[in-house]
């Protein structure tokens, strides 16, 4: 009961969040209407991931050091959740662009980028599928890991904001917090951001013991024979 | 620094001895640049100065994506055993990196002087499109290098690459385009003093990444 708490408080929030994002006072924009209630379900899946993989490049440096197989899980399990957070990002963002922008994937750097990131975390889970032997996989894949996530960091930060965007606050487009972004949604914008990462973080733990359940099982299978 | 140029003169000498490796690379740039050429032929005058650039810039990055491919495949695994032995690790990326560099300036200047020569130029300043080549050569090289190690471990090493490094070389790729861009439209140069420093802050920071992640690389 001790080390569940924030899993109680996870449900908690995503209630309220789900609650107030479908009820909740929202204020009126000329073309998003209705459609900004997608930024709690939107915007927050990309800090959600952020977090993700930063700390799945935090358990590969962590590899590197102590060449614990259980860090490398971790770093997997972490990465298969932030690719996760990216599709859904993706997902809810075309569904709100088709009824704002007119067209479910406009050509804008942001999303670009997103799509951009996306392929190099699908090369990732690619190269570690390519590797027989646990230890080299582990050192390669948090090799390509690390050196993957350096490169993600400009691609989302740096290279949109260099050119126009269809997004808030890119390319002299004023950000949702000067005009739209009011209290109200404010109230429940921050805790939606911190129950989506909970419920991510939550996933992956999951993952990582069905992943320590296996490993135990197969070593059994292999003390039998 | 020593060591390092022994290491790198090594490089030169066994790109020499096998000289069909290298007049191979000479003649995919320069054949690729003739079927481009061919096959705009037909409508050359309607080929806008973004295609060309475009098109430049691809036929640059599969020259780049194939030359350094090989740069860890090309030897075999006990001498490899044996260069580790000899060297520290940090003293063979560097080498590795800076003589796929030198090889990179080599083929893309070749290519884009056969791309000029038959497909003619629309460059309004060519100082700084020359500039913005080098800067492309040196950070493909860089990025390429350490891919070109995660990918040789691999058995499938050929698919591996390309899908490794595209992705990955694609904020510089888009960066060292909107240079050339830059340069062909002839714009004021201090225009593009930011993308000039975001590349070579993009090549700092993939530098010193092979630096320290190549140590862990070669033990596996």
């Amino acid at each position: 009961m001790k080390k569940s708490w924030w899993k109680i408080l996870t449900v908690f929030i995503l209630f309220y969040v789900i609650f107030q994002g479908l009820l909740g006072v929202v204020p009126r924009q000329p073309i998003l209407n209705e459609t900004i209630r997608n930024l709690y379900f939107h915007v927050t899946m990309w800090p959600a991931m952020i977090v993700m993989l930063l700390v799945s490049m935090v358990y590969g440096v962590r590899f590197l050091r102590s060449n614990k197989l259980s860090d490398d899980d971790r770093s997997a399990v972490f990465a298969k959740t932030g690719v996760l957070f990216g599709i859904l990002g993706c997902l809810s963002g075309s569904l709100w662009a088709n009824f704002t922008w007119g067209e479910p994937w406009p050509n804008d750097p942001k999303l670009n980028s997103a799509a951009v990131g996306m392929l190099i975390y699908f090369a990732y889970l690619l190269l570690r599928s390519s590797f027989e032997d646990e230890q080299r996989r582990a050192r390669i894949s948090a090799v390509y890991n690390i050196f993957a996530f350096a490169i993600f960091l400009p691609l989302i930060f740096v290279l949109p904001r260099l050119t126009d965007s269809l997004h808030p606050g890119n390319g002299g487009n004023p950000g949702f917090s000067s005009y739209d972004l009011d209290s109200n949604m404010r109230m429940v914008f921050y805790p939606a951001i911190i129950g989506w990462t909970l419920l991510a973080t939550w996933i992956t733990t999951i993952r990582y013991r069905l992943r320590v359940i296996q490993r135990v099982q197969d070593e059994q299978v292999s003390l039998k024979r | 620094m020593q060591e390092l140029k022994s290491l790198i003169w090594k490089e030169i000498a066994l790109e020499w001895r096998q000289r069909y490796a290298l007049s191979g690379m000479l003649l995919y740039v320069v054949s690729t640049v003739f079927v481009c050429y061919l096959s705009f032929n037909l409508k050359r005058n309607e080929l806008t100065p973004i295609v060309w650039n475009t098109l430049l810039w691809i036929i640059l990055l599969f020259t780049a994506v194939n030359a350094i491919g090989r740069s860890f495949a090309q030897e075999r695994y006990g001498r490899l055993l044996y260069y580790y032995t000899l060297a520290s690790p940090q003293a063979i990326i560097l080498s590795k990196i800076i003589y796929n560099t030198l090889l990179m300036l080599a083929l893309a200047g070749i290519g884009f002087g056969f791309y000029v020569f038959v497909m003619g130029s629309p460059v309004v300043d060519l100082g700084l499109y020359l500039v913005s080549v080098a800067l492309g050569s040196v950070g493909f090289a860089s990025v390429l290098t350490l891919v070109a190690g995660i990918a040789s471990k691999a058995q499938n090493s050929g698919t591996l690459m390309a899908v490794l490094s595209f992705p990955i070389i694609l904020p510089m790729l888009l960066m060292t385009i909107r240079l050339a861009k830059n340069a062909l439209d002839g714009l004021d140069r201090s225009v593009s003093t930011d993308e000039i420093s975001t590349l070579l802050a993009i090549d700092a920071i993939v530098i010193t990444l092979s630096y320290i992640l190549f140590p862990y690389l070669w033990r596996s």
